[in-house]
């Protein structure tokens, strides 16, 4: 796809890309629990549960997990619950 | 009306006592439990592990964890037990649902615990999936437990 965009009148006002724009293909995101047919989130493994936790202990949004909604409340829970027991915290940094 | 559940519960006992202590501990929960009437199928001791957080400052705590089932009145009375008792730091009980039970009865049946310590034997989903995740969320090393 070219991005050239061609002024009509050249001097005009208009806008010119002497180099088409490279507009980076975006990695298509998937669902890790229906890829591999997880059907149970655990709470009991903390280590598992750290990939879906920013340095701070916050819960990394479904945008850039690419959870599905299903599974990403049955994180949310599952991470609850690890905090509860001291599995994981629930403030920190440097967690990674 | 009460119908027979499965329940789950780790308790986190403190590290000041003895080994045979949390021992007698542990037994006295299980004993309570099967007094009420409840039946425990399968229990897994954690040993000491580290606490994310301190709690009564303590640093370490003793894990157990119970997986029983019995009727739904039992829990709260366990509840307010475990709450009374000063051995006790933290207590979780969860409803097992049928994808819980699935997942537990798999791991039991491949032989695996449900927290393992070792690293040898890391060949579940969970770790192929940690291979397959995308760089930035891997860039560091998961903690060590």
């Amino acid at each position: 796809m070219s991005n050239i965009i061609h002024a009509q009148n050249p001097g005009q006002g208009e806008v010119r890309y002497l180099v088409p724009i490279v507009i980076e293909d975006k990695k298509q995101k998937f669902c890790r629990f229906k890829k591999f047919r997880l059907l149970h989130v655990d709470y009991k493994n903390p280590e598992f549960l750290t990939q879906f936790l920013n340095e701070q202990g916050k819960i990394l949004p479904r945008r850039i997990t690419g959870n599905s909604l299903k599974f990403q409340k049955k994180v949310q829970v599952a991470i609850k619950r690890a905090r509860q027991i001291a599995l994981l915290p629930y403030e920190t940094d440097l967690l990674k | 009306m009460s119908s027979v559940n499965r329940y789950e519960t780790v308790l986190i006992l403190t590290p000041v006592l003895s080994d045979d202590q949390h021992k007698d501990t542990v037994q006295s929960y299980k004993n309570f439990l099967n007094n009420k009437g409840a039946s425990v199928n399968y229990e897994e001791d954690w040993r000491l592990r580290k606490l994310a957080y301190p709690v009564k400052k303590k640093t370490t705590g003793y894990y157990y964890l119970l997986d029983y089932s019995g009727e739904s009145a039992l829990v709260s009375d366990l509840e307010v037990n475990l709450k009374r008792d000063e051995r006790i730091l933290r207590s979780l009980t969860v409803k097992l649902d049928k994808e819980a039970i699935a997942y537990i009865d798999q791991r039991r049946k491949e032989g695996k615990k449900l927290m393992s310590k070792q690293k040898k034997d890391k060949k579940t989903k969970t770790d192929e999936m940690l291979v397959t995740l995308p760089k930035r969320l891997v860039e560091n090393e998961p903690i060590s437990p």
